[in-house]
C-alpha cells in the first residue's frame, strides 16, 4: 500500500479509500499541488486529493460512483429484460424462477403496504430493491481489489460501492420525494395544503406552528431515506477498510483480521439485503401516505 | 462527503431505470405469472372435474355389472331349462326309434322264419318224393305227382 514516493500511513490509507474519483471544475485562482494557478475561466479536470474536490464544490461529478451505479442499473435492466422476454405461462426454469421469485416478493410487499391503484409503485419498488441491493453488494468485494487494480492502470481514486456516496442515495431519495409531492398534490389537491397546515392542531391560530412541524416532517422523509442507506453502507465500508488496514499492522494480526473480515462479510450479507429492503419498503410507505386522503 | 452534480446524475439515472422497468420489465413478467397462475388454477379445476367424472363412471360401471350379472343369471336359467327340455325330447325320440327298430327287426325275423319254413317244406316234399320214387321204383309221372304234392304242401 505504498503510495507515490512515501510510506502511506493508516489514516492516509483510509482517506484514500474514502475519496471518490472526481471530475469537476476548479474555480479561478485555485493553486494546485504542483504550483499551477487555475486561469480566470476555471478548469474542468480530474481532482487530485480532497482539497481540490472541496474547491470544486457542486460543479463536480463522482465518476466512479456514476459508472458503478449506472453500470449496475444496466445489469439489473438487462437481466430482468432477458427474463421478461422469456417469461411465459409455461414451466419456468433457472433464472426465470429466480427473477419471478424476486418480482413476486416485491409484488407482495407492495400489495401489503400500498392499497391504492398505481402502476408505477411496483416497478419502482422492484427497481429500488434490486438496484440498491446490487450497489450494496459491491461492498462485499475486497476493498483493495478494484482500487489497487485500477491504480496500476493510472486511475488514482476509486470507490466501488455507490451507496456509500451520499449523492447516490440522496439522488434516489430526492426522486422518491418528488414522486411523493407529485402524488400528494395530484390525489389530495388543496387537501394537501390543509393537511400541512391544520395538523396536528386544528385551529387557525396554529397554522404557522402546524406548517413548520409538518414541513419539517415532510422534509425529514427523503433525508431519513437517503441518509439511512448512506450511513449504514458508509459505516460498513469503513469497517471493511479498517479490517483491511489491520492486515498491514503486523504478521500476528493477519489471522484475527482474516476472521474479522469473514465475520463482518457474512454479517454484511444480511445488512445489504436488509438496507435494500428498508429503502424499498419506506418508499412504498411514503408513497402510500401520499395517496391517502384524510 | 461532497454533494455535487452526481446527485443530479443519479436522479436522472434513477428516473430512466424506473421508466425502463415500468415499461419493459414489470408488465411482461407479471402478466406471464398471472397467466401461469390462471393455467394452474384451470388445470386443478379440470383435475377435480375429472376425479368427479371418474367417480360417476365407476358408479355406473358397478351398476352395469350388477345388471349384467342379473341378466346372465336369467340367461343361464333359461339355458338350463332348455337343455333339460332337449334331453327329455331326445329321450322320447330315442325310445320311439328303438321301438320302431325293434318292430322292424321282429317283422324281418318273422319273414325270415316264414321263408325258411317254406323252403324246408319244399325240400321235405322233394325228399319225400325222392323217397317215394325209390320205394315204388316204378314209373311215376313226376309232373302228375308234383301237382299232387304241391297241393299237399299248400295244405300244411
Amino acid at each position: 500500500m505504498a503510495a507515490n514516493g512515501h510510506e502511506q500511513t493508516v489514516s492516509e490509507y483510509i482517506v484514500h479509500h474514502l475519496t471518490n474519483l472526481t471530475y469537476g471544475k476548479l474555480p479561478a485562482g485555485f493553486v494546485r499541488d504542483d504550483g499551477t494557478v487555475v486561469s480566470d475561466t476555471g478548469l474542468w479536470t480530474t481532482a487530485h486529493g480532497g482539497d481540490e474536490i472541496a474547491a470544486m464544490g457542486f460543479n463536480a461529478v463522482h465518476v466512479d460512483s456514476m459508472i458503478w451505479s449506472v453500470g449496475l442499473g444496466i445489469i439489473f435492466c438487462w437481466l430482468f429484460r432477458v427474463v421478461a422476454k422469456k417469461a411465459s405461462a409455461d414451466t419456468p426454469s433457472g433464472l426465470v424462477n429466480f427473477v419471478e421469485m424476486v418480482v413476486e416478493f416485491v409484488d407482495n410487499t407492495v400489495k401489503d403496504t400500498f392499497h391504492g391503484r398505481n402502476p408505477l409503485i411496483a416497478p419502482l419498488a422492484l427497481t429500488i430493491f434490486v438496484w440498491v441491493f446490487l450497489m450494496n453488494l459491491m461492498d462485499l468485494i475486497p476493498v483493495d481489489l478494484v482500487p489497487e487494480g485500477l491504480k496500476l492502470a493510472g486511475i488514482e481514486y476509486q470507490k466501488i460501492v455507490p451507496s456509500t456516496d451520499p449523492n447516490i442515495t440522496m439522488g434516489m431519495a430526492i426522486g422518491v420525494f418528488i414522486l411523493m409531492l407529485y402524488y400528494s398534490i395530484k390525489v389530495k389537491g388543496f387537501g394537501f395544503v390543509k393537511e400541512l397546515s391544520l395538523n396536528p392542531f386544528n385551529h387557525p391560530l396554529f397554522i404557522p406552528v402546524n406548517l413548520f412541524m409538518e414541513v419539517v416532517g415532510l422534509l425529514a422523509k427523503p433525508f431519513s431515506l437517503g441518509l439511512r442507506l448512506f450511513g449504514n453502507m458508509y459505516a460498513g465500508e469503513m469497517i471493511f477498510i479498517l479490517i483491511a488496514a489491520l492486515f498491514s499492522v503486523g504478521v500476528m494480526w493477519i489471522l484475527p483480521a482474516a476472521l474479522l473480515q469473514v465475520g463482518w462479510a457474512i454479517f454484511h450479507i444480511l445488512v445489504i439485503t436488509l438496507q435494500a429492503f428498508i429503502f424499498m419498503v419506506l418508499t412504498i410507505v411514503y408513497l402510500s401516505m401520499a395517496h391517502e386522503d384524510h | 462527503m461532497n454533494i455535487n452534480l452526481t446527485l443530479i446524475g443519479q436522479l436522472i439515472a434513477f428516473v430512466a431505470f424506473v421508466a425502463f422497468c415500468m415499461r419493459f420489465v414489470w408488465p411482461p413478467i407479471v402478466s406471464a405469472m398471472a397467466e401461469r397462475q390462471q393455467k394452474i388454477a384451470d388445470g386443478l379445476a379440470a383435475a377435480d372435474r375429472a376425479g368427479h367424472d371418474l367417480e360417476l363412471a365407476q358408479k355406473r360401471a358397478t351398476e352395469e355389472m350388477a345388471d349384467a350379472k342379473r341378466e346372465a343369471a336369467v340367461i343361464i336359467d333359461a339355458a338350463n331349462k332348455r337343455a333339460a327340455a332337449l334331453i327329455d325330447e331326445a329321450k322320447v325320440a330315442a325310445v320311439a326309434e328303438a321301438d320302431r327298430v325293434k318292430a322292424a327287426a321282429a317283422a324281418e325275423v318273422e319273414q325270415e322264419r316264414a321263408r325258411a319254413q317254406e323252403q324246408l317244406m319244399s325240400q321235405v316234399s322233394s325228399l319225400a318224393l325222392a323217397g317215394a320214387e325209390k320205394v315204388l321204383g316204378s314209373e311215376i309221372d313226376a309232373a302228375k305227382h308234383a301237382e299232387l304234392l304241391k297241393s299237399l304242401t299248400a295244405d300244411h
